[in-house]
């Protein structure tokens, strides 16, 4: 059985209210770390635990809150993100919504372990009813005195407010986020200055997503150490997967890093097999912007092993053959299903959040919708599957912020795995408007021997 | 480290010393020639330019002295810092031509060529860098983005359509005008210079504005007598003002002022902001005193009868339509 960490309790009735939470063992951490922990013993314990951040990328979590500046008399600020926009990604909403209190109390140890007094929830606007709960619990927080001055005598004071983006996904990078913040237009910012240095109004800012701030909870309650007896390697602890697609079972599940992803997609526990016993044809492992993984290679590693739900086995391969455990939004797609037309739903999502500073991406990411739209409604020429390749690659890396290689890295994979799909759309554009390709053909990989 | 302290940076093969806190771009444009990367957005003295068009990308193929791994990515000249040692690849990188190609056809897919018949032909930037680095034909079978033009204010006429989103102009209204009236609107390639509700621009140095849009979206509705700017002669002249320097440009058709501007550099970037009204009122020649003629130091359209550089074979793209 599975050790649950985070929604341990998220079937108790009644748990989104701050007396059940609190009965079921709430706010633990923060008396814990209140009375007998110093903001460098949590810090510390973060490291242990292994964590890292949840958001996408993946960075150790207790790195990134060592390198925060912490300059004389200049406040910091820790900010949440809870943005989540990434198509296939749902795991935040789960969590703030079934269990609003375990983000307030990560919020709370996790801002005491920064020195930060003021601290926000960067909510995306869609997500109005959630702001509320969270809002109500927030209430509920200061009203029991786990939040505003002196929080249980400790002389630590701290203020948490919610803040709503107004419908961008581009808010969702992390100084984007803070000029959103700020009342500006969500542009994302040039780095450096990173936001540990120079992030909210200039001052030094830590941006973490919503489920690796709840995972500071545990990581206090019980010791890094033991954070990091759950996983494999450098994949430690659990993980929020939100599992979509056809599949029996789509939902949002918690996992320990290291399950395979064969048991993930199969077992009764998680996703229940490929609905209506259809075959896997794809899998988009880790939220839309990571690479497409062909039937062939979800279960096992270009190498023959097993493909595990960890950061290192999903992205085994590199781009050649593997793909990235990012934000957890793990989409599954079956034989019935067309990779052209998913690959342009990407791109038309990508191409509608461009912020529009930089020419590669703003220019770019519609232009690959419009040549994806000709190939998947038949009007698609074959020199248009080469020029598609040379638009993502001349906007891949050569952007502001990620959200360009995010927008590229689908069309690559796309056409690196499923080229044959393509021609075929190419060469059968009356066919292809009725039928589908079904499973492409396995390629073999060279696998480097040193 | 002393105040006077230089570091060296080596850029396709020329070396300088150059000042701490001194950008690639600024190190290159000491260098001058070949080695300047071209910049679209970025204008020395607009606070938080560049960084967007992506035109300056370059390649560090050595870090420092002390860190001598290569950059993994391409980097933009405009806003990374030199450290001492690092070797910068301009145009002797494949990598960075290549991506710089694609760069000039991003900005051109939605552009609308009417080179023909824009104000700015001459002395666009965009134009010159088409020139120099475009393809020879498109290969976005699309329609272009359409924008209505506006008018904003009477001085000033927005032809969205032709904007690069470059920025420069909505730094220059925050930086150097009471209040801004104008930003960004919308995102992604829907995104638009605009006043919001149709406003006017009317601060006293608003005007700047046409100078800095390094294409032809923003115009001087007050320019006399249009004319292709090669016909017209400049002349820097300077009068009395109590709001600017009252250094300006004259660009005269026989006796007549056709238009005012600000004096450009070898990189068209002003470096004296002039007010409105020296600008757009100052028309009559008596009003002025005449130092002589203008030297065009950039190499562009402009300098026509004098275009020394060879010009790349592959480059028609201007003769297309
Ligand atoms: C276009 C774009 C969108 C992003 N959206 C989110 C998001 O919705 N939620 C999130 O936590 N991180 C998002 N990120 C990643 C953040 O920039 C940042 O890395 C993350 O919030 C850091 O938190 P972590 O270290 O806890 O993962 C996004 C990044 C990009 C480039
Ligand atoms: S990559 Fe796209 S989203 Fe990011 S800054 Fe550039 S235009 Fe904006
Ligand atoms: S109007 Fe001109 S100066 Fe302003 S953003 Fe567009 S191209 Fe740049
Ligand atoms: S001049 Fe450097 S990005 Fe535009």
């Amino acid at each position: 059985m599975t050790r649950k960490l985070l929604l341990e309790h998220d079937h108790i009735e009644g748990i989104r209210t701050y007396d059940v939470y609190r009965k079921n063992g709430g706010y633990r951490s923060v008396e814990k770390a209140l009375k007998s922990m110093s903001p460098d013993d949590i810090v510390e314990e973060v490291k242990k635990s292994g964590l890292r951040g949840r958001g996408g990328a993946g960075f150790p979590t207790g790195m990134k809150w060592s390198f925060l500046a912490k300059p004389d008399g200049v406040p910091r600020h820790l900010l949440c993100n809870a943005d989540e926009s990434e198509p296939g990604t749902f795991k935040d909403r789960y969590l703030m919504e079934k269990i609003p209190h375990l983000l307030i109390e990560g919020m709370i140890v996790s801002s005491f372990a920064l020195g930060a007094n003021q601290s926000y929830i960067y909510i995306r606007g869609e997500y109005m009813y959630v702001l509320q709960i969270l809002e109500k619990a927030i209430q509920e927080a200061y009203a029991n005195g786990w939040l505003g001055k002196n929080i249980l005598g400790s002389g630590y004071d701290l203020d948490l407010a919610v803040a709503p983006g107004a419908g961008a996904y581009i808010c969702g990078e992390e100084t984007a986020l803070i000029e959103s913040l700020e009342g500006k237009r969500g542009n994302p910012r040039m780095k450096p200055p990173f936001p540990a240095v120079k992030g909210l109004w200039q001052r030094p800012t830590v941006v973490n997503n919503v489920e690796t701030i709840a995972a500071v909870v545990p990581i206090v309650n019980d010791g890094g150490d033991e954070y990091a007896k759950i996983g494999i390697g450098r994949s430690t602890g659990t993980k929020l997967i939100s599992a979509s697609g056809n599949i029996n079972k789509p939902g949002v599940y918690e996992i320990e890093l290291g399950v395979s992803v064969e048991e993930f997609i199969y077992s009764d526990t998680y996703c229940g097999g490929i609905k209506n016993g259809k075959k896997l044809k794809a899998c988009v492992p880790g939220g839309s912007s990571v690479p497409i993984l062909p039937h062939y290679l979800v279960c096992k590693t270009a190498a023959g092993e097993d493909r595990l739900m960890t950061y290192e086995s999903l992205a085994d391969g590199g781009f050649e053959s593997g793909s990235m455990l990012g934000s957890g939004g793990f989409i599954v797609y079956d034989e019935d299903q067309c990779i052209v037309r998913n690959t342009w739903n990407f791109a038309r999502f990508y191409h509608h959040e461009s912020c529009g500073q930089c020419s590669p991406c703003r220019e770019g990411t519609g232009w690959m919708k419009k040549v994806l739209y000709n190939i998947e409604s038949g009007k698609g020429k074959s020199e248009d599957i080469d020029l598609l390749w040379d638009i993502q690659r001349k906007i891949e890396g050569n952007t502001i912020c990620p959200l360009g290689d995010a927008a590229a890295w689908p069309v690559a994979a796309a056409i690196r795995h499923f080229r044959e799909e393509f021609e075929w759309h190419v060469k059968e554009p009356v066919l292809s408007q009725t039928e589908n390709y079904g499973l492409v053909s396995e390629k073999s990989f060279v696998t480097e021997t040193v | 480290m002393s105040e006077d302290a230089k570091i060296k940076v080596t850029i396709d093969g020329k070396t300088i010393e150059v000042a701490p806190g001194t950008t690639i771009l600024n190190a290159a444009r000491q260098i001058g020639g070949e080695v300047v990367p071209p910049a679209m957005c970025y204008y020395s003295s607009l606070e938080g330019s560049g960084g967007k068009c992506r035109t300056c990308l370059v390649e560090v193929s050595k870090g420092s002295e002390k860190d001598p791994r290569p950059m993994p990515k391409l980097m933009v000249s405009c806003s990374t810092m030199v450290m001492d040692g690092m070797e910068v690849k301009n145009t002797t990188s494949e990598r960075v031509l290549e991506a710089r190609k694609g760069v000039v056809e991003f900005l051109l897919i939605n552009h609308p060529l009417d080179c023909p018949v824009c104000d700015q032909a001459g002395e666009c930037h965009l134009q010159d860098l088409a020139f120099e680095h475009g393809l020879s034909k498109t290969r976005y079978e699309f329609k272009r983005r359409e924008f209505e033009k506006v008018d904003i204010g009477e001085y000033i006429k927005l032809h969205m359509t032709r904007c690069i989103l470059c920025y420069r102009c909505v730094y220059t209204a925050n930086q150097l005008t009471d209040s801004r009236e104008h930003g960004v609107l919308k995102r992604g390639d829907a995104a638009e210079i605009g006043t919001f509700i149709e406003k006017n621009l009317k601060n006293d140095f608003i005007g700047n504005v046409i100078d800095v849009c390094p294409v032809g979206a923003l115009t001087d509705k007050t320019f006399r007598f249009r004319s292709r700017v090669w016909y017209t002669k400049p002349v820097d002249a300077h009068c009395e003002c109590t709001k600017c320097s009252g250094n300006a440009v004259l660009w005269m058709i026989g006796d007549e002022i056709s238009r005012v501007t600000a004096r450009k550099d070898a990189y068209g970037e002003v470096k004296e902001f002039i007010c409105n009204e020296c600008r757009f009122d100052k028309k009559d020649k008596s009003q002025w005193t005449i130092e002589g003629p203008r030297k065009i130091s950039r190499h562009s359209v402009i300098s026509a009868n004098h275009y020394s550089k060879e010009i790349p074979k592959h480059t028609t793209l201007l003769n297309k339509a």
